[in-house]
């Protein structure tokens, strides 16, 4: 049992269980909080693996970015502190049976294959082996998609302005929303 | 125990997708569900770096393709809240058994 | 006149071309219907009338020709009349023997009731031609007539019994138009109804009939059938009289039905109540139609198969004969009570035609024996003539007084002389006073009944006493009894439909209603003196007719009683006859009310048949056959509803559904592929 094991059994443990609490609990803050930590977890799992550039990404993106949006948005739409309501027996049952039936699945079939790993020469994910691929062009190059994604960042940031702009009240909500009131 | 290798990842990874699969279809709040993609996203990441970790270390496509999930989740979850908020906006509530106008 | 013997000569050698020309007969009239149907309205709004007599004449006289050859050329051989087949179609073949043929077949009966059909629908065509003028539908009139006219002559001439039973409803359909030919009338829209339904009741057993004759007898050709199933060592007669349903033999059950096809065409009892209904047609068709040649078809029918019934199905002959005077019997009685002139003569004619009937009934095959054969045909063909005089002349009173009921009429022979003339002519020959021409016949007739069936002879006698009371009680009232009624104090105002024809006019009526009366009454008077025997009998051959005066003292002071009684009570008005009337009470109001047969059929019909078998098959239709239906339409909506509500709107539910199909089809193809 090296250290590395135990880590990584730790690591899991950390990811699923907060996994598992952000799915499940009433109070939604928390759910961002248990969310924050598996994330976390993921992030040092990455880690673990050595692939730290990633990890690094993981946690500036996913936890300081996303995580915080998420937070910002429960409070600019409900109270944090409320129980929020419960899903029926019936779903909940269903789901996790659904989810457990692909599980089993899955897992079998992967237990059943052999992978094999291929014998070449390994290349250390470094920053600069990322950096000089990330931005080639010649074969195994990713300067496209680099250049199309931040199109789509783009395309997002406005998006998003353009969805969550207030309604100009002079113009009687020049934004056409649907005007449904809560039922 | 076994030394922890490319099916303890998987399993890892497979448990917390489906765990995100179960919250998406059990939450009701409208941001707990973006929460559970999140989780879906995540452990498609997991899975991408453990294959090119263990299976074609000499490539780092896998690792590339992390990144570009990551920064396509990103867009995708600031997007998901403003339509929240919109929804917000018109409905006065998140919660998502509101959100049927697109019954029969 | 060449050319006349040379056609004469080539009728005699090849009788094939004569197919034609007496296919030609009925076809005539025919293109009368068919032209003024289609084109009438429009185009011949005046003329329909012209048109049709005057295609009628030319059939007149062609069915006039075709007698005379038939019966003076070429019809007898080795002294026997034969039954020619001058034109034969195949039109639809079902088996080797079995088909329906359109043809024409040519015997004495037949070529004798061309001439009678023909010649009284041109009286009839004749005296519409004043009657009914005026009329908006004239053109559709004659256009009924023509395909009557049509049907009727195709029947006559059949040469297959199938054909025959074709044309027989064409005669229904053609009675229906003219029956309800006022059809803003609800009497009259009741009447046809009912004449059509009755009568193809009576074909339901018509058609069953059929189907068993032509089993047994393996054809639907008239000549081929009764050949098989009338010779002594043919193999059909055999089977068809050893299979027996309830101890009856399949044979006289196909005549028996074939009767009741008859029975119902002919108004006999009971399947009478049509015929007086009947009478809301306009007078003209009522002369045509029901009495002197549709009713007549069931005799005819009888009369065609007569070697059937005589020689293998003598039991049905009887019942034809117990039938026939039952009917006359009846229908005599209740003519003493009715007041309007055509009930009057409508139960008349089915008192004759009972007559018709019960002579047959009594007749057998062959020689001597077969008198009624003859004398039934004879009465046949006097019965039209003086029948049809009968009704047109009560046309002609009826037009006159604007009133069907005898209480509006009397005093009548100064204002209509040419009407009393005729009409006292016609009542003469009905009452069987010689020399007119019903005397001859009716003393046939009732010599055959004497000879054969006592009963039935004493029943007809009475009978004929009784036909000459109520036609002089229906004389004396009309033309003598009371000064003439004033139009403003009719008890029963006429119809608007036939009041409006006329035009108001109070004369007697033109030429074109006079001329037939006097023919027909020239007919009435002189017809009996035709050697019927000589032309007409049952086995073809020559049945020569004698005169048995001690035979005819009977009937002839029988009906001359009558006519006494009749005129004590009714040629001036007294209250005699309303004191008979309370004497006889129950018997009169029994009479009045025609024996309260209809009531009875209302009474099956409605408490019977419709409740307990109309209702349930109502409750059945609309519950069960409706209701499956409907349960599936119900079923599709229900389980749509069910399905629609998985488009919930909700996005979960749908994420749910999504991924039981993926997982489900993984598993499919993970473990169910090979």
């Amino acid at each position: 049992m090296s250290g590395s094991t135990i880590v990584f059994f730790m690591l899991a443990t950390l990811t699923l269980i907060s996994a598992v609490l952000a799915v499940t609990t009433r109070q939604i803050f928390r759910a961002a909080i248990f969310l924050l930590f598996s994330l976390i977890g993921i992030a040092g799992l990455y880690f673990w693996m050595q692939y730290e550039f990633i990890a690094a990404v993981q946690i500036v993106v996913y936890v300081g970015g996303i995580t915080v949006l998420i937070i910002f948005s429960i409070f600019l739409t409900q109270q944090a502190g409320e129980k929020m309501p419960k899903q029926q027996i019936g779903r909940q049952m269903f789901s996790a049976l659904a989810a457990f039936c692909g599980f089993a699945l899955i897992m079998l079939q992967l237990y059943k294959h052999s992978f094999t790993a291929t014998t070449e020469p390994a290349i250390e994910p470094t920053v600069v082996n990322i950096g000089n691929q990330m931005l080639g062009v010649e074969q195994g190059g990713y300067a496209l998609p680099f250049e199309v994604v931040s199109i789509l960042l783009l395309a997002a940031l406005i998006g998003c302005i353009v969805i969550a702009a207030s309604p100009n009240p002079s113009n009687g909500g020049a934004l056409e929303k649907p005007q449904i009131l809560k039922k | 125990m076994l030394a922890p290798g490319l099916y303890h990842i998987l399993f890892i990874s497979t448990a917390l997708f489906f765990i995100g699969v179960y919250g998406f279809f059990t939450r009701r709040n409208l941001i707990t569900i973006l929460m559970s993609v999140e989780l879906i996203l995540n452990s498609v990441n997991l899975n991408f770096i453990a294959f090119n970790k263990y299976l074609w270390p000499d490539k780092l496509d896998g690792l590339f393709f992390t990144i570009f999930i990551i920064a396509i989740a990103a867009a995708e979850a600031a997007v998901a809240i403003a339509i929240i908020i919109n929804l917000y906006r018109s409905h006065h509530s998140i919660d998502v058994e509101n959100a049927e106008e697109m019954k029969y | 006149m060449n050319t006349f013997l040379l056609q004469i000569r080539l009728l005699q050698v090849l009788p094939g071309n004569a197919g034609w020309m007496i296919a030609l007969i009925p076809l005539l009239p025919l293109a009368a219907f068919v032209l003024l149907g289609l084109f009438g309205r429009k185009y011949f709004k005046q003329s329909a009338g012209i048109i049709a007599t005057i295609l009628l004449l030319a059939s007149t006289l062609l069915a006039l020709y075709t007698a005379y050859g038939y019966f003076f050329e070429y019809g007898k051989m080795d002294g026997v009349y034969q039954k020619l087949v001058p034109l034969k179609y195949t039109w639809l073949q079902f088996s080797e023997g079995v088909s329906i043929d359109m043809g024409i077949l040519l015997d004495p009966i037949s070529a004798m009731m061309l001439v009678v059909v023909t010649f009284i629908s041109l009286m009839v065509h004749i005296y519409s031609l004043g009657y009914m003028k005026g009329d908006e539908r004239f053109a559709t009139y004659y256009a009924f007539l023509g395909l009557f006219t049509f049907s009727m002559l195709g029947l006559v001439i059949a040469s297959n019994i199938f054909q025959i039973y074709i044309f027989w409803e064409l005669v229904g359909v053609s009675s229906f138009l003219l029956i309800g030919y006022y059809y803003d009338k609800p009497s009259a829209v009741a009447a046809c109804k009912k004449a059509f339904i009755v009568t193809r009741f009576a074909d339901l057993g018509f058609l069953i009939g059929i189907l068993i004759l032509s089993f047994y007898s393996g054809t639907l050709d008239f000549n081929t059938l009764i050949q098989r199933l009338t010779s002594p060592e043919s193999s059909e007669l055999t089977a068809a009289l050893s299979s027996s349903f309830l101890g009856i033999s399949a044979l006289t059950w196909g005549m028996l039905l074939v009767f009741i096809g008859g029975a119902g065409k002919s108004a006999m009892f009971p399947l009478h109540i049509w015929l007086p209904d009947a009478m809301e047609g306009p007078t003209p068709v009522s002369a045509l139609i029901h009495a002197a040649t549709m009713v007549v078809a069931g005799v005819f029918l009888v009369a065609r198969l007569f070697p059937v019934f005589a020689l293998s199905a003598p039991d049905a002959l009887n019942i034809v004969g117990y039938v026939g005077a039952v009917s006359a019997l009846i229908a005599a009685v209740i003519a003493c009570t009715q007041t309007d002139i055509k009930r009057v003569l409508a139960f008349s004619t089915m008192s004759q035609i009972g007559f018709m009937m019960f002579a047959l009934g009594v007749s057998k095959y062959g020689g001597e024996e077969g008198l009624g054969y003859t004398a039934s045909m004879f009465h046949l063909f006097t019965h039209a003539m003086f029948k049809a005089l009968l009704f047109l002349g009560a046309g002609a009173v009826i037009h006159y007084v604007h009133s069907n009921d005898m209480k509006d009429m009397g005093g009548l022979r100064k204002l209509l002389p040419i009407t009393h003339i005729t009409f006292l002519i016609a009542c003469l020959a009905i009452a069987g006073v010689p020399p007119f021409a019903g005397f001859f016949s009716k003393e046939e007739i009732l010599l055959a009944a004497y000879n054969h069936n006592p009963a039935i002879y004493w029943v007809a006698l009475i009978t004929s006493g009784l036909t000459a009371f109520y036609m002089f009680r229906l004389y004396f009232s009309i033309f003598w009894n009371k000064a003439p009624a004033r139009l403003e104090n009719l008890s029963r105002p006429f119809g608007r439909a036939e009041g409006k024809a006329h035009g108001g006019q109070h004369g007697e009526g033109g030429v074109a209603m006079m001329l037939p009366l006097i023919l027909l009454a020239i007919g009435a008077a002189a017809a009996g003196f035709i050697p019927f025997g000589n032309f007409v009998s049952s086995d073809g051959k020559v049945l020569p007719s004698e005169f048995h005066l001690q035979f005819s003292i009977a009937p002839v002071a029988l009906g001359l009683s009558g006519i006494f009684f009749a005129m004590a009570i009714y040629k001036k008005q007294n209250v005699l006859p309303d004191k008979i009337a309370a004497s006889l009470s129950g018997l009169y109001k029994a009479a009045y009310h025609k024996f309260y047969i209809d009531e009875l059929y209302l009474f099956v019909t409605k408490k019977i048949l419709f409740n307990l078998i109309g209702r349930p098959a109502a409750w059945f239709d609309k519950n069960v056959v409706d209701g499956l239906v409907n349960a599936t339409g119900t079923g599709t909506q229900t389980i749509s509803e069910k399905i629609k509500s998985m488009q919930s709107g909700k996005v979960q539910q749908y994420g749910i559904y999504f991924l039981a199909a993926v997982i489900g089809l993984a598993v499919l193809f993970v473990y169910g592929w090979k």
